[in-house]
């Protein structure tokens, strides 16, 4: 048999090729063929069976012949009640998980009758202020039996802060209490951009909750760290790996600097990747995040407890990656990055609706999406054997390749002093501009291609039924909670968030007191401006 | 003498932080030979016609894709006209529906841009419908 470089030069340079450039969405070239010569290290070290560190091929040892994949669908738009009705029938449909969208208000801790809040109130996510709405929101769901993600940042002590009080008030121990709030600021300061007060305060809230949450809500997941929005924001598939990790690194160390041991809250940290078009890259990516962080945990922070070396995560296929052009399209998309994720090994999954480009999902889009994991789950049969893809010359080598350049990064980033500081100085923010800038180009120039968009278009679109939000929803929630502050014992208030301001000057964990000020009716806006004043605001440097 | 260089507020309003859009548009612009201000993201309709009269541009490029278009772009012109900056032109990109897009030209949006626009269209456009202010 020929080696390699002796196939390539004879039998591959006679055969016939493409004018293309042969390389991924991320534009990393790839060889014809891989084979044996490609793939280095011993079985045991570099992969190991599933369950077994490194975790290569999967963290837990039966994996899908276990237990399926959490199907969550993450919803959430107008008022808490119109929230609470589509959980309802989403948890009727088969879905085993909540995630909650929140408005933009919300996120960036406005109250929904602030002025900044204007004409986005339930837009983009359900509008949240006080208690009231949390109870609403959450109403007739058991919280000891349905587990929730939030996907809030910046403002998210409140908010775990009110899903813990509405625990309380249905009777439900908070030990006793599972899910996932994302709370992960680095991300937001590298790409969603969702943020009240500079890093370093912001990291201090972070680590208050991870500290708080070890202590006292041992089943919550109190960050979840996410390269979803990195690669939404244009990065390629290496720099999504590589500063997700990068920012699990941080978020260790300063619980470690609080004086928590390792393995008291690493076994809860969580990840959540993105799910893009690339098919094998997706893949491989996923399995080296996993050899990735286990490294890191025993190796850099000497873990002991298995749980704390692995990488279990949720993963939502690409908005991005969907097309406002022939959006039907969307679904077959979408099918092929769940699948990824699932060859990837992924513990929970989110797959758009084909109408999210356009508007929020309406039930029907959500319905076929939510079928296509089931499909995957039930009809493919690629769930009955753990890994298939592991010991695929192609997907050992991309493994081992987008491991060591996102090490690379990581490299880089010590140098630099860690994350905080990379992201003080804008390396991360500019090597995703630039990458997206990359692929934008090469998309207009015609070396990428995408479906509909600069490839068998057509001059006349089929508009598709998109879901339209009410705009008597935002006067409705505006007047419901002006009344709210007109009503509650504002005394008692005013007391409580004093206890909130003196926790952040003495550097107190503020969870306590900001439970204590939610009891009281204190707003997500005015816990979060009690941040401006303590903390400061960050501004958008605004690099180009 | 060359001629005046186009000057371009590219600003991104609402609460949301989707700028690789506007990251994306401001970069093609300025190698498309016009000189570009880019705000930053979370900026009020009043910062940002502000900024269009502080930088005395020409023209101000709107991304938006919060649903918030139909509030944002109509209270950016009456702050551009209440300043007397009526002239500037304003356009934008983001995920806006064709009934959408129409009310907004009527209330003198010059052109919207939706997903799929190439970023040498929007700066064909800009050579083609932006004039200088006098």
């Amino acid at each position: 048999m020929s080696s390699k470089r002796e196939w390539f030069e004879t039998t591959y340079k006679q055969a016939s090729e493409r004018p293309a450039r042969f390389s991924t969405i991320s534009d990393m070239e790839l060889d014809p063929l891989y084979t044996p010569e490609d793939v280095s290290g011993s079985y045991d070290e570099a992969l190991a069976n599933p369950g077994e560190y490194p975790y290569t091929r999967g963290v837990y040892g039966s994996m899908y012949r276990g237990r399926f994949w959490t199907m969550r669908q993450f919803a959430g738009f107008g008022l808490a009640e119109d929230t609470n009705q589509r959980f309802h029938y989403l948890l009727a449909q088969g879905q085993d998980g909540l995630s909650t969208a929140f408005d933009m208000p919300t996120l960036m801790g406005y109250d929904a009758d602030h002025e900044r809040a204007k004409g986005e109130v339930g837009r983009e996510g359900v509008s949240v202020t006080s208690i009231h709405d949390m109870v609403r929101l959450f109403d007739r769901i058991p919280l000891d039996k349905v587990t929730t993600s939030m996907t809030v940042n910046c403002s998210a002590s409140v908010l775990l802060a009110m899903y813990l009080v509405v625990a309380e008030r249905q009777g439900v121990p908070w030990d006793r209490v599972g899910g996932t709030i994302q709370n992960d600021m680095l991300k937001e300061f590298i790409a969603q951009k969702e943020w009240i007060s500079p890093p370093r305060p912001s990291i201090r809230v972070v680590t208050d909750m991870i500290e708080f949450c070890a202590r006292k809500v041992p089943r919550w997941h109190a960050v979840s760290i996410s390269g979803y929005h990195i690669r939404e924001a244009g990065s390629t598939a290496v720099q999504e790996l590589a500063f997700t990790i990068a920012d699990g690194i941080c978020y260790v160390e300063e619980a470690v600097r609080r004086g928590l041991a390792v393995d008291d809250f690493a076994p809860r940290l969580s990840f959540f990747w993105n799910l893009h078009n690339d098919f094998l890259e997706e893949v491989a990516k996923l399995r080296a995040a996993r050899r990735m962080w286990a490294h890191i945990m025993k190796e850099r922070f000497g873990a002991q407890n298995p749980r704390s070396m692995m990488l279990r995560t949720h993963a939502q296929t690409a908005g991005a990656s969907l097309t406002a052009q022939q959006p039907i399209n969307n679904v077959v998309r979408v099918a092929i990055q769940a699948l990824a994720g699932v060859l990837g090994g992924v513990q929970s999954l989110h797959t758009n609706s084909m109408d999210e480009t356009l508007a929020l999902p309406t039930e029907q889009a959500v319905t076929v999406a939510l079928r296509t994991q089931q499909i995957i789950a039930e009809e493919t049969g690629v769930t009955n054997t753990i890994d298939p893809f592991g010991g695929s010359y192609a997907i050992e080598a991309l493994t081992d390749r987008i491991e060591r350049e996102a090490m690379e990064y990581i490299r880089r980033i010590d140098e630099m002093g860690g994350m905080v500081k990379a992201i003080e100085t804008g390396y991360p923010q500019r090597e995703i501009a630039e990458a997206a800038f990359h692929f934008q180009r090469q998309l207009e120039k015609g070396v990428k291609s995408i479906v509909g968009v600069n490839k068998y278009s057509v001059p006349e679109e089929i508009p598709i039924e998109t879901l339209k939000i009410d705009p008597e929803i935002e006067e409705r929630q505006v007047q419901r909670v002006r009344k709210m502050k007109r009503e509650r014992d504002s005394v008692a208030l005013r007391e409580a968030l004093a206890r909130v301001s003196e926790a952040c000057r003495s550097g107190e964990n503020l969870m306590e007191p900001m439970l204590e000020a939610v009891r009281r009716d204190a707003t997500v806006g005015e816990i979060s401006d009690i941040f401006r004043t303590e903390f400061g605001v960050y501004r958008d440097p605004g690099w180009i | 003498m060359a001629e005046k260089r186009l000057r371009i507020l590219v600003a991104k309003p609402g609460l949301d932080g989707h700028d690789r859009g506007a990251k994306i548009i401001a970069r093609a612009l300025r190698d498309g030979g016009f000189e570009v201000v880019y705000t930053g993201l979370h900026q009020t309709p009043e910062m940002i016609a502000e900024a269009a009269v502080q930088e005395d541009v020409d023209a101000v490029g709107l991304s938006i894709l919060s649903g918030a278009h139909m509030t944002l772009f109509p209270q950016i012109i009456r702050l551009l006209k209440d300043r007397g900056a009526a002239d500037v032109a304003v356009f934008g990109g983001g995920i806006i529906p064709d009934d959408d897009v129409t009310k907004l030209k009527e209330l003198g949006v010059r052109e919207i841009f939706t997903p799929g626009a190439s970023t040498e269209d929007i700066v064909k456009w800009v050579r083609e419908n932006v004039q200088a202010r006098q």
